[in-house]
């Protein structure tokens, strides 16, 4: 049975995916090393140890595990609505969650502060009546963060809830489960990968965050500059310090994407 | 920027004049005959790369300098000044160098890249505010008060280098809000409405027109940036590009439409 199976897999090895494939990896990986190659060793506890580098990424961890909250508490039904199609026109409001993606980040900026700047759409009556300004803040931060990363999350987990066989919802009201406990006992467990996986792309996406932020919230180490605006700062000045902080968030991202996917992408995968 | 970098830039300024144009009287006041004889200028597409804040004003130069020289064709390439010479430092096909702050210009000379430079202009700083002004601020002073929400360049980029010069001739300490990369989106952020003050260039302030007000600074508590220019040695086009260079430093249409864009004599 293995040897069959085996001799399957090496007749059918497709060569022709295999040089374009192999392309892609070399494209990938080349800047990867490269960065690594160029990074200054010697000074990097320094540059790591000045307080600004680490208020930036104290500043990039917090806000983007927030702005993932955020696309949690609030994508997550929205990614239901839209795959039930419980919405008259769910194929225009779809595409209108997807123009995010689209923007170029620093024109999601822009729109952000003609939303909600100070004399903006949403920004004047939060301002005028509460004193709330949301540009120049860390909030600010989180909310530049969220829109550009929340149709991450949509789009992938509006696709687990589409894949999920509705027999199983049916049944489970059928005996007696109301709406919430079928959603919370049968819907959500169905669709957890997809969560996870949504969940670790936005806040990936959060994290790497540079042009809405820079645009909406401004430029401010401890308040609002994160770690993509720290090193796009240094690169003014200082390249090896750029490099040095670059590698800093890679390595922040990789070890928790690894951990996850030990965790809880692989189980996810064979679900 | 020291002192003493400033003034050899100038004894520069004048010796490189005077090389490339002995027959010339040491005077400016009859700057066209600095410039070269079109007749002299060959047939060339030049590359011009220069300094953002230049990116309204350099496209009117060019079509003055087209008059004149109808057989070059000047193409640019705007950007930050330090991102501009260390893309010519990488070998960018470049014939032309303007950048906005002496430092920058040296560090190209310096590493044997550029001619001697010439200085084109000055520039000065302004505060930039909201049309409608609703913080009411009048001077320098007022960005210290509280509440009041001030942007700046970071001390990176040549406006934010100023920018913090200016405050400390003015002796105010000002916390900012933001500190921005370059000062098109400082002055973005202004006439949104979201800063209530920006510390801008005068040129910029000029361009934007009526989107903003702006409070003037008294020439002697204000700062200057300055702007030189120069042709890049290993250029192909080297006849073009001095004819470029010279034009923009001495002729009196280049130098008026400076002046009409908010840009101050350099001498």
């Amino acid at each position: 049975m293995s040897r069959t199976s085996k001799r399957r897999l090496r007749t059918a090895r497709p060569w022709f995916l295999l040089l374009p494939g192999a392309v892609a990896l070399t494209f990938l990986i080349v800047p990867l090393i490269a960065l690594l190659s160029q990074a200054p060793w010697g000074s990097f506890l320094q540059i790591l140890s000045n307080p600004a580098a680490l208020d930036a990424l104290r500043l990039s961890l917090e806000t983007s595990l927030m702005a993932t909250l955020v696309a949690l508490v609030f994508g997550v039904p929205l990614a239901w609505l839209l795959a039930r199609e419980v919405l008259p026109g769910t194929r225009f409001w779809r595409a209108l969650v997807l123009v995010p993606l689209l923007l170029p980040p620093v024109v999601a900026g822009v729109t952000l502060l003609a939303a909600f700047g100070r004399r903006g759409l949403v920004g004047q009556w939060l301002y005028n009546g509460l004193g709330v300004q949301l540009p120049f803040t860390t909030v600010g931060v989180i909310v530049a963060e969220a829109f550009v990363a929340m149709p991450f999350l949509i789009i992938t987990l509006e696709g687990g809830f589409r894949g999920v066989d509705r027999r199983y919802e049916e049944a489970a009201s059928t005996l007696g489960a109301s709406a919430w406990t079928t959603f919370r006992r049968i819907t959500l467990p169905m669709v957890w990968p997809a969560i996870v996986a949504g969940t670790v792309l936005c806040w990936a996406r959060a994290l790497g965050e540079f042009g809405a932020t820079i645009t909406f919230a401004g430029n401010f180490p401890g308040v609002t500059q994160t770690m993509p605006l720290a090193v796009y700062t240094a690169l003014e000045s200082d390249r090896g310090v750029a490099i040095a902080l670059s590698i800093v968030l890679l390595a922040v991202s990789v070890t928790v994407l690894v951990a996850l996917r030990g965790r809880y992408l692989r189980s996810g995968a064979s679900a | 920027m020291t002192r003493a970098r400033s003034g050899f830039l100038l004894v520069a300024t004048l010796a490189g004049s005077l090389a490339l144009a002995p027959a010339a009287s040491a005077a400016t006041a009859q700057p066209d005959t600095q410039l070269l004889a079109p007749s002299a200028v060959p047939t060339a597409t030049i590359t011009v790369s220069a300094a953002a804040s230049l990116t309204n004003v350099f496209p009117a130069i060019a079509d003055a300098f087209r008059n004149k020289y109808p057989q070059v064709t000047v193409k640019f390439n705007f950007g930050g000044s330090s991102a501009l010479v260390t893309q010519l430092k990488a070998g960018a096909p470049v014939d032309v160098l303007a950048t906005a702050s002496e430092p920058t210009m040296w560090s190209a000379y310096n590493a044997g890249l550029t001619s001697i430079p010439l200085l084109i202009a000055k520039n000065t700083m302004a505060i930039a505010m909201p049309s409608g002004n609703p913080a009411r601020i009048t001077g320098l002073p007022d960005l210290a008060k509280p509440g009041i929400l001030v942007g700046v360049c970071d001390t990176s980029v040549p406006c934010g280098v100023a920018a913090r010069d200016l405050l400390k001739l003015n002796n105010v300490t000002v916390t900012p809000v933001t500190r921005e990369l370059d000062v098109r989106s400082l002055l973005g952020k202004v006439v949104s409405g979201d800063l209530d003050a920006g510390i801008v260039y005068t040129t910029d302030v000029k361009a934007a027109g009526r989107s903003i007000t702006s409070v003037a600074i008294p020439p002697n508590l204000n700062v200057t940036t300055t702007y030189p220019i120069a042709a890049v040695l290993t250029s192909p086009n080297s006849t073009a590009a001095w004819a470029f260079v010279r034009y923009v430093r001495f002729s009196l249409s280049a130098q008026g439409l400076l002046r009409a864009f908010g840009f101050t004599k350099p001498w």
